[in-house]
């Protein structure tokens, strides 16, 4: 019986598989005279992350040619961000990797707060909060990348465990900022809002339930043949490959070098925090999975010191022209101004009633100039290069975002392996097509 | 208005440039676009109404630049004889160094960055596109950031080229800069030579125009969904 569709083209003969049905394109060629088959791998397929298309060039199962197609995300967030001001920029950035977004706006506020000259004026509470939080996020992003390379290579209950998971984390996200996803809770100057206490506990108890987690999976899997055999000795990419193609993050500390950006180059106070950075030898997909299992235990660490320091303060600049004139609070459809400060501004003072109104339809200025900031994002190396022009609004914004930058390893990673491995080696750069098209 | 003639398709109209001082009034000119909620001229935050851009002039830095600044650019010109040639202006700003590198020699200069002892910027992070509208000769940017890890520095190298210009590539030198100049390119149209495969890369190959010049609109494009047609804001109806 035949399942695949099938219709004559000038190039050749194209079916249209969905899966389980190999057998009726084999049977329905002539082995000798085509050996060469050229397989459409997306842009809708469950193992390619989103919606990345590989044309792959096969003979017999060995890969021959790979070229990766992205684009179909693209959202046009940098063109969106010159036409709303400064502040509003934070809600646009923080789609671009969903799975990131904390990393997103912290890179987004740092390169404003650069641009602002405040970037010593953040209060030491809103560095503490922003650290705890990207730490905590790139726990939940390290947890889908286990979750879905596990499904991939055919560990559904890691799947199952590692959303689970994940979900304690976006739980600790809606107490704070309202959202589970897309928060806009950093902004230039500062946090929107703080952290409530009930949030607080929420961690604390996370600390405790997280590391017996992360022993689970490594029962499961690292023992386990099949893993071992499908991630080890599979897309190997040296040192020398990795800088070439400007890999960075886990995938380049699973090759051996120790280049993690909160080490190298400090940002929001990480240089006081206590925390290795996890690397590999054997530059594999096996290599890769110890970096992000070892990277999960050094976030908790981090995660813990953040909360230890939390002491009470204020959570934006003291600069009235900047921070936000409310204090937001979360209600019950997300997070919104605080009423007391509506009935202030309604009734009581006219002057913060125009203030407010200046700063939060007009914005306020951003001095002239360029600036590019960099922070480790859970793929790499995210990069924010911010123009100026001196109004209120962003001139140009670029994000170097890792998993565009990354996916360019897929053909060095999968071409003369077998087509099993573009998977597997597709996976260990975990690309998140929301930041690679933005 | 210098060029009234060019006020066609809803294009927003290139507006001469208002004085650089930040603090100096938002002079908006009043342009002939309508913005999403009828509001015409100035005053518009919606993003729609043509927004007036300002631009300061760059000025280079004078020496001792500061921090590692003064080592790079000495072991450059140790490392590139045609340093005086190739390099318009050094300029250090928010504690960032810039290197204003004539358009033809990049690949040049990017080369001795990479290669030199002193230098060794191994990685090329990033390259993107900034389109300074009005200026005409220098009107698209293509910004590469590289940095050292040997040396844990970062430095930025920006060329200009007019509308028409063209930019070495530098894919040679850093081949992961392969897929950001065809992001550069999709974006800004800037045509960089001897890149092995310059095509788009985030719009569909059969797009027209480049998104992210300042003069291509935001939203301008008719959205059709099964067979329905919807202009783009600034042509749909006007309620007042």
């Amino acid at each position: 019986m035949s399942y695949a569709g099938e219709r004559e083209t000038t190039e050749g003969r194209v079916f249209t598989v969905t899966g389980g049905d190999w057998d009726s394109i084999t049977n329905n060629i002539d082995p000798l005279s085509n050996e060469k088959i050229v397989v459409n791998m997306g842009p809708q397929h469950p193992s390619t992350h989103g919606v990345l298309r590989l044309v792959l060039e096969l003979e017999g199962e060995t890969v021959t040619d790979v070229r990766p197609v992205i684009g179909y995300l693209h959202t046009g967030i940098e063109k969106n961000l010159e036409y709303r001001n400064w502040t509003q920029g934070t809600t646009f950035v923080t789609r671009a990797d969903y799975l990131a977004p904390l990393f997103n706006e912290a890179g987004y506020c740092l390169a404003v707060e650069k641009l602002l000259g405040i970037t010593d004026q953040i209060t030491e509470r809103a560095n503490t909060i922003r650290v705890l939080f990207m730490e905590l996020n790139r726990i939940a992003s390290h947890l889908v990348w286990i979750a879905t390379t596990g499904m991939e290579l055919g560990a559904i209950s890691m799947m199952l465990y590692g959303f689970r998971e994940r979900e304690y984390i976006l739980d600790i996200f809606e107490e704070t900022t309202g959202l589970r996803m897309n928060h806009a809770y950093f902004r230039p100057g500062g946090v929107a809002q703080d952290i409530p206490d009930s949030a607080i506990k929420k961690i604390r108890d996370f600390l405790v339930y997280m590391p017996k987690k992360l022993k689970e999976y490594e029962a499961m899997l690292s023992g386990q043949i099949i893993w071992q055999e499908r991630t080890q000795g599979v897309a190997v990419l040296d040192v020398t490959g990795c800088l070439a193609l400007g890999i960075t993050g886990p995938v380049l500390r699973s090759a051996g070098l120790a280049w993690d950006l909160r080490k190298t180059m400090p940002y929001c106070g990480y240089e006081d925090y206590e925390f290795d950075v996890p690397t590999a030898t054997t530059a594999d997909v096996w290599g890769r999975y110890q970096v992000r299992m070892a990277e999960m235990r050094e976030s908790l660490k981090i995660v813990e010191q953040a909360l230890d320091r939390l002491k009470p303060g204020p959570i934006f600049v003291a600069d009235k022209k900047i921070a936000w004139p409310a204090q937001l609070a979360v209600g019950i459809d997300g997070m919104g101004n605080s009423l007391e400060h509506v009935a202030k501004i309604m009734g009581q003072s006219m002057e913060s009633l125009i203030h407010h109104f200046k700063l939060v339809t007009e914005g306020f200025r951003v001095p002239p100039g360029q600036v590019y900031v960099s922070l480790e994002h859970p793929r790499g190396e995210l990069g924010v290069h911010a123009v100026s022009d001196g109004g209120t609004h962003p001139y140009r914004v670029h994000l170097r975002d890792p998993s565009f930058v990354n996916l360019q390893a897929i053909p060095a990673m999968a071409e003369g392996a077998l087509l099993a491995d573009v998977i597997a080696g597709g996976a260990s750069l975990d690309p998140v097509m929301g930041g690679c098209d933005r | 208005m210098t060029n009234p003639e060019i006020s066609t398709g809803g294009v927003p109209v290139d507006a001469a440039p208002v004085g650089a001082d930040i603090d100096a009034p938002a002079q908006t000119p009043s342009s002939p676009r309508k913005g999403m909620f009828g509001i015409t001229g100035s005053g518009d935050v919606s993003g729609f109404g043509g927004l007036v851009r300002r631009q300061p002039e760059v000025i280079g830095s004078p020496k001792p630049y500061g921090s590692y600044f003064d080592e790079v650019t000495d072991a450059l010109e140790e490392a590139f004889p045609a340093f005086a040639d190739a390099i318009e202006k050094v300029v250090v700003e928010h504690d960032e160094l810039t290197l204003h590198v004539k358009a033809e020699r990049i690949a040049e200069v990017a080369q001795a960055m990479r290669d030199d002892e002193a230098l060794r910027f191994e990685l090329c992070s990033s390259v993107s596109g900034v389109d300074y509208l009005n200026s005409d000769a220098r009107r698209l940017h293509v910004i590469y950031h590289l940095t050292s890890m040997t040396y844990r520095r970062r430095v930025r190298l920006e060329v200009a080229v007019p509308l028409e210009g063209t930019v070495p590539t530098v894919t040679s030198v850093y081949p992961t800069a392969d897929w950001q100049e065809r992001e550069t390119y999709d974006m800004f149209g800037v045509v960089f030579t001897g890149h092995p495969n310059l095509t788009r890369i985030l719009m569909p190959d059969d797009w027209e125009g480049h998104p992210q010049r300042k003069d291509y609109p935001l939203g301008g494009v008719a959205v059709e969904y099964k067979g329905a047609e919807i202009p783009p804001p600034d042509q749909r109806r006007v309620y007042q």
